[in-house]
């Protein structure tokens, strides 16, 4: 079932523009009725999140990337290839990064791990059975003894098998071998996740708020192949463990000018995408070209600015970055697609309504539009997941409150 | 032996246009699968070697004679394996002696002082001396190893200290732990023991990947020393999807790691009869496709003997997995929290201490080589039970780990909630310092100074 449903995924992800199906196929999907004003398909080939040209996006903090990187030689790179591109570096640059999973020998259900057997090696790129819990113990055994493993989970619904091993060994590892130095530090972990269209109840799910409850790793979801290159180094690099989301939806659609060099961006660092006075809309990953689409309506027909925050880093993250800029427009709305009840929006209104100095500046309520509290059914996703008109929506509630 | 098929045509080109390593990774080939016209095997890629038959059979699993169990010494210390010579001289077996000795008495001490309440837990190894000591006596210091719980003996013969284990045991601020394990739960830098961590299971397929680890950095570095991981649980951890998942990444990967299972028949109250119908673990090494032997537990010399061979095998042709299943018998209660007669007769117990167990038998078989006897037995007797308690009293003494060291490692870096978090504790003991103890702590409430 699993496999059978990778390559019809793959091929929804394939097209940035909505597929010509037949009226009766097209039918079966819930689709953008033809008034929609703000419910259309998000066009990532317009959008200032994504760089179009070498000279970057037009939107986003550009000096975080070294500018010889920045303005040195830029190749037009969707996400998996951003991504296999950062894993190209990271095996190129240290004998010890060793990349597996289900089916990354061949390159890879989604093609994130093309070409790498044959670059690097089958002893360095290979296929394991099929257990996460296995790909998972498998992955810290080799961290500890001083290997950099990137593991592969084929889709982030299947990771649960391995929770034990993130959360009771992963995670407590370091602090479990206290002085004996050992550590799961050089692990990261790959998994695309999210919504695609019709990924139905196991090829949709975003469980990074399960980990975000779980001191030791850090989660990370980037949301273009410029942020996900430069994560995804930093995440290899990095001596703490990393579990690196990766929004499935993008992997083909979101195409943008990406400095062939390495760089780093930084863990447990948000971005002000956008400055804005009025309200601070914090997301991450793909719903971070829904909230751009609902600013510009927003600020377009009333005549406000906001502030658009990618957190990026959702566990151990950034409170300085979101809570400055709280405190400067005094309403805020989070959003994520994953479920509300104890999502990211839950810890991110928790810390902004528990800092005083934040606290006393609110002038509405924290408002969290994320998906409903039920499970990622295949028909009803594009009523679930948060769409342009529900962050408009509450765009407008907290201005109105 | 014929590579398998995959189906699918990249995968062919990806894999066959590798450069060639010394590496003995098998290159698969579609190709080489094709069911030849009336061919008497099958060629399906799942299993090629399997002939057709006219006769509707199940293979009925008890028409197969157990495994047998190999051993070397017999109960009554007598050699019956005869082409068994001692490898090792008369002093280094009165040491291994002397190390299962060891772990016997501060068994008995520590069990008492539990009860007593110094010690919040404890879990003794009685019976189970030998498959430790014996395995630990033959591998290579540096071979990193992965223990369950119930291996104390592997600790001691690899050179873990008195001071070492009472450290640990009452967590105080020389425990490597920092005070944050449960006791028994023993790890060593020194020693390449990892830390012992309670979830059953979770360190077979972590050895898996450290045996793999160990063959890519021999690898890359030729000169270096070749080693082996090692793995110990229970026959009940056994049951646990790691397990399987453990086997089979470590077959199909061809990682050097010699996994140990001591089948000692009880997983807490849970008798063998409930935890699996086959021929116990080792009947299930072969269907993954692992050199599988299972020997006698009580009996040291069975285990060296073993082991040895087991740590040549996972090295050779760039290395292999190993499974070894060690028969044997929990003579103690599971744990300070377990009353075992709950559950099983005490004369069945008492038969097991009376008629087989490690340390006598071996101290037979050293009593009819002369290297060993009564004065002797009691001379080191003495000497240990003062050695434990002199370092058990030291121990009591000692302080607890600094508060700070709850928040520490975590991350590699203190995150700034943690920082905050800190401050927000040291603020409540300076308010209330009528409600926490921290005296017994080293440095007080001072090291939670931001």
């Amino acid at each position: 079932m699993k496999r059978q449903a990778v390559c019809q995924l793959q091929r929804v992800a394939a097209s940035s523009r909505p597929i010509r199906l037949p009226l009766q196929i097209a039918r079966a999907y819930s689709t953008h009725p033809p008034q929609a004003r703000l419910n259309k398909p998000i066009d990532y080939s317009e959008t200032q999140l994504l760089a179009h040209s070498s000279k970057g996006p037009a939107l986003g903090n550009h000096n975080e990337i070294p500018p010889e990187v920045r303005n040195g030689a830029t190749r037009k790179m969707n996400l998996f290839q951003a991504i296999n591109d950062a894993l190209g570096i990271a095996l190129a640059e240290d004998d010890s990064v060793v990349v597996f999973g289900e089916d990354v020998a061949f390159g890879g259900v989604f093609r994130c791990t093309m070409k790498l057997a044959e670059t690097y090696g089958a002893e360095r790129i290979f296929n394991t059975p099929l257990t996460e819990q296995g790909i998972m113990g498998f992955g810290i055994g080799l961290a500890a003894q001083g290997m950099r493993p990137v593991a592969e989970i084929q889709f982030a619904d299947y990771v649960f098998p391995a929770f034990d091993q993130i959360v009771n060994e992963g995670a407590k590892l370091r602090y479990r071998e206290g002085a004996t130095g050992v550590h799961a530090g050089s692990l990261t972990v790959r998994m695309p996740c999210g919504g695609v269209g019709h990924g139905g109840l196991y090829h949709s799910q975003s469980p990074e708020s399960l980990f975000t409850h779980v001191p030791g790793f850090r989660v990370v979801m980037p949301r273009s192949p410029i942020q996900a290159k430069g994560l995804l180094l930093s995440a290899i690099r990095s001596n703490d463990p990393v579990l690196f989301m990766e929004p499935k939806i993008l992997y083909r659609a979101a195409v943008e000018q990406v400095p062939e060099a390495a760089y780093e961006l930084p863990l447990s660092k948000a971005e002000v995408v956008k400055g804005g006075e009025d309200i601070t809309v914090i997301s991450y990953g793909q719903p971070m070209y829904t909230c751009l689409s609902a600013i510009q309506k927003a600020e377009e027909d009333l005549g406000i600015s906001c502030e658009l925050i990618d957190l990026r880093t959702v566990y151990p993250w950034d409170k300085e970055t979101v809570l400055a800029s709280v405190r400067k427009t005094g309403r805020v709305l989070v959003v994520h697609e994953a479920m509300v009840n104890a999502g990211i929006g839950a810890e991110v209104a928790a810390a902004i309504q528990e800092d005083p100095e934040t606290f006393v500046r609110l002038e509405a309520p924290v408002a969290r539009v994320a998906g409903w509290s039920i499970h990622s059914a295949l028909m009803f996703e594009k009523f679930n997941i948060p769409d342009v008109a529900r962050v408009y929506e509450n765009i407008k509630k907290s201005l109105n409150y | 032996m014929k590579s398998r098929v995959i189906r699918n045509l990249p995968i062919r080109r990806a894999t066959t246009s590798i450069p060639k390593t010394a590496f003995a990774t098998p290159v698969r080939a579609a190709s080489s699968v094709s069911q030849r016209p009336n061919s008497d095997h099958v060629s399906f890629p799942g299993a090629l070697k399997s002939a057709f038959t006219t006769q509707l059979s199940f293979e009925h699993p008890e028409s197969y004679k157990a495994l047998p169990t190999y051993r070397v010494v017999d109960q009554h210390g007598a050699v019956v394996d005869q082409s068994f010579q001692p490898d090792i001289s008369d002093e280094t077996v009165v040491k291994l002696y002397k190390d299962m000795l060891f772990i016997s008495i501060m068994d008995l001490i520590m069990f008492d002082a539990q009860r007593q309440g110094r010690l919040s837990f404890y879990m003794v190894s009685a019976g189970e001396e030998a498959v430790s000591v014996g395995s630990s006596s033959v591998l290579d210091p540096e071979d990193p190893v992965y223990c369950q719980y119930r291996e104390q003996g592997f600790f001691k013969e690899r050179g873990m200290t008195t001071k070492e284990f009472m450290s640990q045991l009452f967590a105080n601020k020389n425990d490597p732990g920092k005070g944050r394990n449960m006791p028994v739960h023993y790890g060593s830098k020194r020693l390449n023991i990892h830390t012992v961590s309670s979830p059953l299971a979770t360190q077979i397929p972590q050895a898996s990947g450290a045996g793999y680890a160990l063959k890519m950095q021999k690898l890359q570095d030729p000169n270096s020393k070749a080693k082996v991981a090692v793995c110990f649980f229970g026959e009940g951890a056994a049951s646990e999807g790691d397990f399987h998942a453990a086997m089979n990444i470590a077959a199909t990967r061809s990682c050097p790691v010699i996994f140990i299972c001591r089948n000692n028949g009880y997983a807490i109250s849970t008798p063998t009869l409930d935890q699996y119908r086959g021929d116990g673990i080792a009947s299930r090494g072969i269907g993954y496709g692992i050199d599988t032997i299972r020997i006698d537990g009580n009996d040291i010399w069975a285990v060296r003997e073993a082991v040895k061979k087991a740590r040549e095998m996972a090295l050779q042709d760039g290395g292999k997995p190993i499974l070894i299943e060690c028969m044997t018998y929990r003579v103690s209660h599971h744990s300070t929290s377990d009353d075992s007669f709950a559950y099983r007769a005490r004369v069945e117990v008492e038969d097991w201490k009376r008629r087989d167990n490690p340390i006598t038998r071996l101290r037979k078989w050293m009593e009819a080589k002369g290297c060993w006897d009564e004065t002797k037995e009691k001379e080191a007797r003495d000497s240990l039970r003062k050695e434990i308690l002199k370092g058990f009293s030291e121990a009591e003494k000692e302080k607890k780990p600094a508060l700070r060291t709850m928040f520490e490692d975590v991350y590699e870096e203190l995150t700034p909630d943690l920082k905050a978090q800190i401050k927000e504790l040291r603020d409540m003991l300076d308010k209330y310092p009528d409600e926490y103890d921290f005296s017994e702590y080293d440095g007080g409430k001072e090291s939670l100074k931001v």
